[in-house]
């Protein structure tokens, strides 16, 4: 669950729609380069907002390149079970997990993320994809990179580096998982909190 | 003969609930009532008691006890038992048979009768066995146990029913020789194997095995035609349901000498609290429905059952820690029935405070044929009194209680009423609501084997 | 949920929080790597009073697959020979340090015990006891069925309810927990539920629940079923005088060749015959329908740990709210409170 703010929190707005997805058109484009074109990429995104970001970009990446069918190279990768504070945040159910029908075996994999912090998600994405098979390459694409990391993690493809104290929240509002305090859908990125 | 007890002028005490009057006790006796009676010009010294507010009753007399001894002191013994009696409210108990050795034998039941005077807090009646061993098998030798220094009148296989109907028959024959009664469990065995809670909604839900409501009627309806049949006296136990309370009525209309006793716990409690699985709740007969308990209230309050008997049944502590299935049966009582039976059947309008002592003291001691128990609060009668304050409140705490047993099923309920003086043959055995002394029989340390 | 003791009072959002997760650990049966980390370092007892290999290998399954350290305690103590205490065994499993107790026990009631007392602080998980309730067994078989009513309704499963499904429950309904949990179970879940049994096979007060009674088998399948549920005989209710001998009670109440024929002849194509096995077969089912394609048997198996490792899960990992249910306990009286979290 979510907490509701009810008291009034002072919120800026630090990526608008059109920035998210200035943002996404560079990483689809890094990527593609990264991999010297699209041969066996895997968009791997994870609950809940990194999937719908694995889509836009994979719709990026098929403009770009006519050759890539964007749904067939996207899977959800669900991380909840290989967390190591399990017992310290509440459980929730956990998210299915979808791979592309291609599987991951020497597949050059990205992770994708809305938000990297301390990078313990990416810690559990990492031990839950070694599971399910033996990718040639892992690499990490994330919206925001917010510092305060607490393990040797960092990112391939940053859409935005975003200093923040750790008393801040970065909210990432996208229209295919959240609505407006409103209730319209929404893309932007902001930060609550004092700085 | 009674020993020196000394004086006593209760003062402004409603009694029965009615108007208020001074109760001079003295030597054992009620000596004087009136108003007004003064404590001076008086050649002894007297202790003046302010009884305003407080209802003075007769001594409670319980015609079903199990005080353990002997056999199991680990559960309560004779001392504790009458102890909480005497903090109770009761000036008379009945002691059931069922302890180890079984009490069938004139040698017992002197032991259990002895062991009540050196304890000196009530008078302890001993039940004596109907049949050997409590088997079901053999008559046991109630003439010995009735001559006996214990004079018993009461005789129960009481946790077991006498099922055999020849048996039954012949146990009524057979105490009418010296004024007897058997009270009978009346628990149909067969229909209650493995029985665990009431049979019914509840039980369906919790899976546990029922315990049929019919297993208890069709023996007191075939008890009742018996005792009709040979013209003997039968006392009917622990009464639990609607329709054994009708087979009595109609057994008293058609004249029948029967009579009956319901628990404080069946006049409160039901078997939804079954629900919780706590053993606590476990009891013979078991908790019934709400209906059950509004027909036993009824059936107390119109005369149909004639007394409260407590079923006072201590267990330790790891009979009752444990699976509902592997635990004992039964409840602690003595120290809450007065409250029970007051917030049950007083403050419900059902009864008045005379019809109280009709229910605790007079009735049963008719039916255990004890000649100076249940007596008017009138001049020349034995000073069995007690002083309850109807005003008073208080939440019942298993650990704080002088019983051994830990298992009142009241455990945390706010109940009314407290005893604040117990008189015991003109002693006061408790006074301000806390154990005062024995009463000190001369020859209490005589002993009699 | 702190507690899994029954499904007498388990909320829907809780009933479909467990059958959800339970999806989501099927998938992990089909994957290379069958196990998860989740559990990791948590120990799970299972504290068995009574036989049932069946269930235990269901649970150390669902535990191990989770990574768990399991323990199995196989206690004596029947209501014949009295081994230790269940207090003092349970006392004992918390000084080893258990985290969950599956217990299984001939008692009814003993899971609340354990639950209720403070002699343990781990989440309980009633594994069947005595007379009373089942409840992983029921949340396997409403697990089985919603599988089947989502696939002929062209749905998902995930989020899904039982609402308008029939299923009957047949035989000795008054000694099964399976049938109490599933009762309560599949009324939350909206299913219609019809219960046929001899007379002498159904607890006084059955009328109270919320389901409808059948003494007849033919009539409960002329009017149409989706799901038939047969409980297993016990031997030693056959000389009880429960019903006059095993042919009159299978020709009268079993599933058997005809009543399979019936379901075709019925056009119910796609009613499916579940049992919580182990089935006597010839007994109250025959052969022929437990080897059916209709048969869910091994499915309901298969399910089993699924729905275990959910449970575990859910009860383990640390979340102790409750999502919008019942304490499992809150029932009238003073005591249990100590049961909510």
């Amino acid at each position: 669950m979510t907490s509701v703010t009810s008291a009034p929190v002072p919120a800026r707005v630090v990526l608008s729609q059109a920035d998210i997805d200035r943002a996404l058109t560079r990483i689809a484009h890094e990527i593609l380069e990264a991999n010297k074109g699209s041969q066996d990429l895997v968009l791997l995104g994870i609950p809940r907002r990194g999937y719908p970001l694995a889509l836009r970009l994979a719709e990026k990446i098929a403009a770009a390149d006519s050759t890539v069918d964007a749904a067939a190279i996207v899977g959800q990768l669900d991380v909840t079970m290989f967390r190591d504070d399990l017992s310290h945040q509440g459980t929730r159910p956990p998210y299915p997990t979808k791979l592309p029908r291609t599987g991951i075996d020497n597949k050059v994999v990205v992770l994708i993320d809305d938000v990297l912090y301390s990078g313990r998600t990416i810690r559990a994405a990492l031990d839950a994809l070694i599971d399910l098979g033996r990718p040639r390459i892992v690499r990490l694409a994330v919206l925001i990179d917010r510092g305060h990391r607490e393990l040797p993690i960092r990112a391939d493809h940053v859409g935005k580096n975003l200093p923040t104290s750790s008393a801040e929240k970065v909210r990432v509002r996208l229209a295919e998982t959240d609505t407006a305090p409103g209730g319209s859908p929404v893309n932007e990125v902001v930060i609550e909190g004092r700085s | 003969m009674a020993a020196n007890t000394g004086t006593y002028l209760i003062r402004g005490a409603s009694i029965l609930g009615g108007e208020p009057a001074d109760l001079l006790i003295r030597d054992g006796v009620i000596a004087e009532t009136g108003t007004g009676l003064s404590a001076e010009d008086r050649a002894e010294d007297v202790t003046v008691i302010d009884a305003s507010g407080l209802v003075a009753l007769p001594g409670m007399v319980d015609v079903h006890t199990h005080l353990r001894e002997p056999g199991r002191e680990d559960a309560e013994t004779v001392e504790t038992g009458t102890r909480a009696a005497a903090l109770g409210g009761y000036t008379a108990v009945h002691a059931m048979a069922n302890s180890t050795p079984v009490a069938d034998t004139a040698g017992v039941v002197e032991q259990v009768y002895t062991l009540g005077r050196t304890a000196g807090w009530v008078d302890v009646r001993p039940v004596g066995a109907v049949t050997v061993g409590l088997a079901g098998e053999q008559l046991a030798e109630l003439g010995a146990m009735a001559d006996s220094r214990a004079r018993v009148r009461m005789f129960s296989d009481d946790g077991i029913c006498v099922h055999d109907p020849v048996l039954m028959r012949r146990a009524l024959e057979y105490v009418k020789a010296f004024d007897g009664v058997v009270a009978q469990h009346a628990q149909e065995p067969r229909l209650t194997a493995g029985a665990q809670m009431n049979e019914g909604e509840v039980s369906a839900v919790l899976g546990l095995a029922g315990w049929p409501a019919v297993a208890e009627e069709s023996i007191i309806a075939r008890d009742v035609l018996l005792a009709q049949h040979v013209g003997s006296r039968l006392h009917v136990c622990h009464v639990s349901t609607a329709g054994s309370v009708e087979i009595i009525r109609w057994a008293k209309e058609r004249g029948i000498n029967v009579t009956a006793e319901v628990t404080p716990h069946h006049l409160l409690l039901t078997d939804d609290l079954v629900r919780s699985y706590d053993p606590v709740f476990k009891v013979n007969p078991p908790l019934r429905t709400d209906a059950d308990v509004q027909a036993l209230r009824a059936g107390l309050a119109d005369g149909t059952i004639d007394v409260v008997g407590t079923d006072h049944a201590p267990h330790p502590s790891e009979h009752k820690e444990c699976e509902w299935a592997q635990a004992a049966m039964g409840m602690t009582g003595l120290e809450t029935a007065l409250s029970v039976v007051q917030h049950t059947m007083i403050e419900t309008g059902l009864m008045t405070w005379a019809d109280f002592a009709r229910v605790t003291s007079t009735a049963a001691a008719k039916i255990g044929r004890l000649a100076d128990q249940g007596r008017p609060l009138e001049a020349g009668e034995p000073a069995n009194v007690i002083l309850v304050d109807p005003a008073a409140r208080w939440t019942v705490d298993p650990f704080r209680m002088a019983t051994m047993g830990r298992n009142s099923p009241f455990k945390g309920r706010e109940l009314p009423g407290k005893v604040v003086a117990t008189f015991f043959k003109g002693h006061p055995t408790v006074l301000d609501g806390e154990l005062n002394t024995p009463y000190p029989y001369a020859d209490s340390t005589a002993g009699v084997a | 949920m702190k507690h899994l003791l029954s499904t007498e009072n388990l909320s829907l959002a809780n009933a479909i929080r467990i059958l959800d997760t339970a999806e989501e650990m099927a998938a992990v049966g089909d994957r290379e790597v069958k196990k998860l980390p989740a559990l990791r370092g948590r120990t799970v007892v299972n504290l068995f009073f009574e036989d049932s290999t069946r269930t235990r290998i269901s649970f150390e399954a669902a535990a191990k697959r989770l990574s768990a350290d399991v323990i199995n305690f196989a206690a004596r103590g029947s209501s014949v020979s009295k081994g230790e205490s269940l207090k003092d065994t349970a006392q004992t499993l918390s000084a080893m340090g258990a985290d969950a107790v599956v217990i299984r026990h001939w008692a009814s009631g003993a899971p609340h015990r354990l639950a209720a007392t403070d002699w343990i602080d781990a989440a309980v998980i009633n594994a069947g006891d005595g007379t009373h309730e089942h409840p992983t067994q029921a949340l396997l078989d409403a697990f089985t069925m919603r599988r089947h009513w989502a696939r002929l309704a062209g749905t998902g499963s995930e989020g899904a309810d039982l609402k308008g499904m029939r299923v009957a429950i047949a035989g000795d309904v008054l000694h099964s927990r399976v049938a109490r949990s599933n009762v309560w179970l599949l009324r939350t879940l909206g299913a219609e539920v019809t219960l046929v049994a001899p007379p002498t096979l159904l607890p006084i007060g059955v009328e109270k629940w919320p389901c409808k009674i059948s003494y007849n088998m033919d009539e409960t399948l002329e009017q149409g079923v989706d799901a038939v549920m047969m409980l297993r005989v016990q031997g030693e209710r056959m000389n009880a005088s429960f019903f006059p001998s095993t042919r009159e009670y299978s020709r009268r109440w079993g599933f058997d060749d005809n009543r399979l024929k019936a379901l075709d002849t019925l056009g119910m194509k796609d009613t499916i015959i579940m049992h919580p096995g182990p089935m006597n077969r010839g007994l109250e089912i025959s052969a022929a329908a437990a080897d059916s394609p209709r048969s869910t048997v091994l499915a309901q198996v298969r399910n089993g740990v699924s729905v275990r490792m959910a449970a575990l899960y859910l009860l383990l990992s640390g979340d102790t709210r409750e999502p919008a249910a019942t304490p499992a306990l809150a029932y009238a009286g003073t005591h249990s409170t100590k049961e909510s979290n």
